[in-house]
């Protein structure tokens, strides 16, 4: 089984100095994009192996580079990696940033020629202090061996990058949002349309690329389009990194192909349950993805599976509700995530998100009535898709909604009981 | 007041961005490594420097989680909150470090030497529960080594 993004990562030494790295095929991929590619052909080669946006969208990442407007060859142009993984439960990126920086840098090398980007920058999450100087170290190495700077490999691009490390706000995730971050201001979200690719930092065409979807790039530049599709046998291309969170026995994160299965995820990676803890729930791609459950353990994990099973892959770091922790507790923690990193922009949310927090910890503090768990409902259809400004708000209700259908009967017994059954 | 370090450092970032402004939150953060928190005169020397309404950088400033508009302690506990670590136990830790410092969420020591403050993700979710004092994190906590986690912080 091929792991081409974690290979040349181990826990037990520093990551891969650039020596080192090129000893072991890297920077080739910029080699072979810049010396015997056109910027199109970068493109149409990422467009084909079908590699979908990382952070969650899923979107084809070679048709977003597409809509950047390529007729002005003066035009500013920016790449981004949007290293800011703030959400509750993922830390996948983590492990590309701390464990083989230069595969990252290396692939927004590539990506920045097929778009004619002169400008990236990395907007990396606050609390990566690690990642943040292995990042400092690989990118002046970067410079010196001549990959970064002007006229990488005689060919006349030019690239400048640099490392943003931003100041804690998970709304910076959004990618209009993480734009006005980088732009010095509120990390409101921005309207769309325009779309970022044509107008976005300082109001020049910009693409903004998740981690873990750059660090594919170095790899399909080498080994093709059709090799990355035939590391998965399921519908979706390429492998993915899987992370879990909460009471099994061996936590962690591992890269595999896209049709790992949740059954096999929780128990031959992680081990299983720990001792004396069932397993009643997950959210399959970080807190803001819907619940699944017993039944759904056999689901792959992949965008089109995990959907049809009425969720998302999100992320692919799945968090583990077991039977000794309070669905409702459970669900208050998030959601008091949520209202706290609201941006505050709209007033569903801004006004929304405090309020089902506040009911929730009624419930769970023994004070709830039944006609609250209309109001949740409510909640759910009013911060749904299409009534806010951004998906924070949507995301935000995910598992709320799945919690209300699926672990009803523990909301109800809070509520009769007037305590919680766990505490 | 702005020390000719702290101009310097921020004349770097203002450098390296198409508008002046654009550096502000770089600016905050540079501050801040020197003072610890951004005081009112803080800002103010800020706003006048960068060419921005003291108004509008302190927009920016309330907004980020870890700029810190009131004064702070020589060593700030950031404790993880979120889901991962709520499931993993991370209350038994905030119980145990409240019952040590004798402070609570948001509060600070009388002796300065600690602030507490809950913190979301800190993104090493496979091992909760988790804080972070100063630079450091702290991970797959029990409440045991607490206390000698804590004798390191002068
Ligand atoms: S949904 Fe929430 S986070 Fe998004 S713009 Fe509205 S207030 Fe801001
Ligand atoms: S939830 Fe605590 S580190 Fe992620």
């Amino acid at each position: 089984m091929e792991m081409p993004l974690t290979q040349h990562i181990s826990f037990n030494r520093p990551p891969l100095n650039l020596n080192d790295y090129a000893h072991v095929g890297g920077y080739q991929g910029v080699h072979r994009a810049i010396k015997a590619m056109t910027p199109q052909e970068v493109m149409t080669v990422v467009q084909e192996s079908d590699l979908k946006g990382r952070g969650g969208a899923g979107f084809n990442t070679g048709t977003k580079w597409s809509f950047v407007p390529m007729n002005d060859a003066k035009q500013t142009k920016y790449l981004i990696a949007n290293a800011d993984e703030m959400e509750p439960g993922a830390f996948k990126d983590r492990l590309l940033l701390e464990g083989n920086p230069h595969q990252l840098i290396e692939g927004m090398i590539v990506s920045a020629y097929a778009i004619q980007a002169n400008t990236a920058y990395i907007f990396l999450r606050w609390a990566y202090k690690k990642a943040a100087r292995l990042l400092r170290q690989a990118i002046d190495e970067a410079y010196a061996a001549g990959y970064l700077g002007n006229n990488i490999l005689s060919s006349g691009f030019n690239l400048e990058m640099h490392l943003h490390t931003g100041v804690g706000r998970y709304i910076c995730g959004e990618e209009t949002a993480l734009l006005n971050a980088l732009e010095g201001k509120r990390a409101t979200p921005r309207t769309k349309p325009p779309f970022p690719q044509v107008s976005g930092l300082f109001g020049k065409p910009t693409i903004v690329n998740n981690v873990e979807t750059l660090s594919n790039i170095p790899h399909i530049i080498n080994k093709g389009a059709d090799w990355f599709k035939d590391l998965s046998p399921g519908a979706d291309a390429g492998t993915k990194l899987y992370g879990i969170s909460g009471k099994v026995n061996k936590p962690g994160i591992w890269e595999l192909p896209m049709h790992t299965t949740i059954r096999q995820l929780i128990e031959e990676h992680a081990g299983g349950m720990k001792d004396g803890f069932k397993f009643r729930g997950v959210l399959p791609g970080g807190a803001s993805t819907d619940f699944l459950i017993e039944e759904h353990l056999d689901v792959k994990m992949d965008y089109k599976s995990v959907a049809a099973a009425g969720s998302r892959l999100g992320t692919g770091t799945m968090i583990i509700l077991d039977d000794h922790t309070c669905p409702v507790g459970f669900v208050h923690n998030l959601e008091h995530f949520f209202a706290q990193e609201s941006c505050g922009w709209c007033t569903p949310c801004r006004e929304g998100l405090p309020w089902t927090e506040k009911i929730l910890l009624s419930i769970e503090n023994g004070q709830g009535r039944m006609e609250d768990l209309e109001l949740l409902e409510m909640h759910t259809k009013y911060m749904g898709p299409g009534s806010t400004f951004c998906a924070l708000a949507p995301g935000a209700m995910e598992p709320l909604q799945s919690s209300l259908k699926y672990f009803k009967a523990d909301f109800e017994k809070h509520i009769n009981e007037k305590k919680c059954p766990w505490r | 007041m702005l020390t000719a370090e702290e101009i310097r450092k921020i004349d770097h970032e203002i450098a390296l961005v198409p508008v002046r402004k654009a550096a502000c939150i770089e600016a905050l953060k540079i501050v801040q490594e020197h003072r610890g928190w951004i005081s009112d005169e803080s800002l103010l020397a800020i706003a006048a420097h960068i060419e921005m309404s003291a108004e509008e950088l302190d927009s920016v400033a309330t907004f980020y989680n870890l700029i810190f508009r009131k004064p702070v302690g020589r060593n700030i506990i950031l404790l993880c909150d979120s889901i991962s670590c709520y499931v993993m136990g991370y209350e038994q830790i905030y119980d145990h470090l409240k019952a040590r410092l004798n402070i609570k969420f948001g509060e600070t020591t009388p002796d300065a030497r600690f602030t507490l403050l809950p913190n979301a993700c800190l993104g090493a979710c496979d091992h909760a529960p988790t804080l972070m004092i100063n630079h450091d994190l702290y991970k797959d906590l029990t409440i045991n080594e607490l206390d000698e986690i804590l004798k390191t912080y002068k």
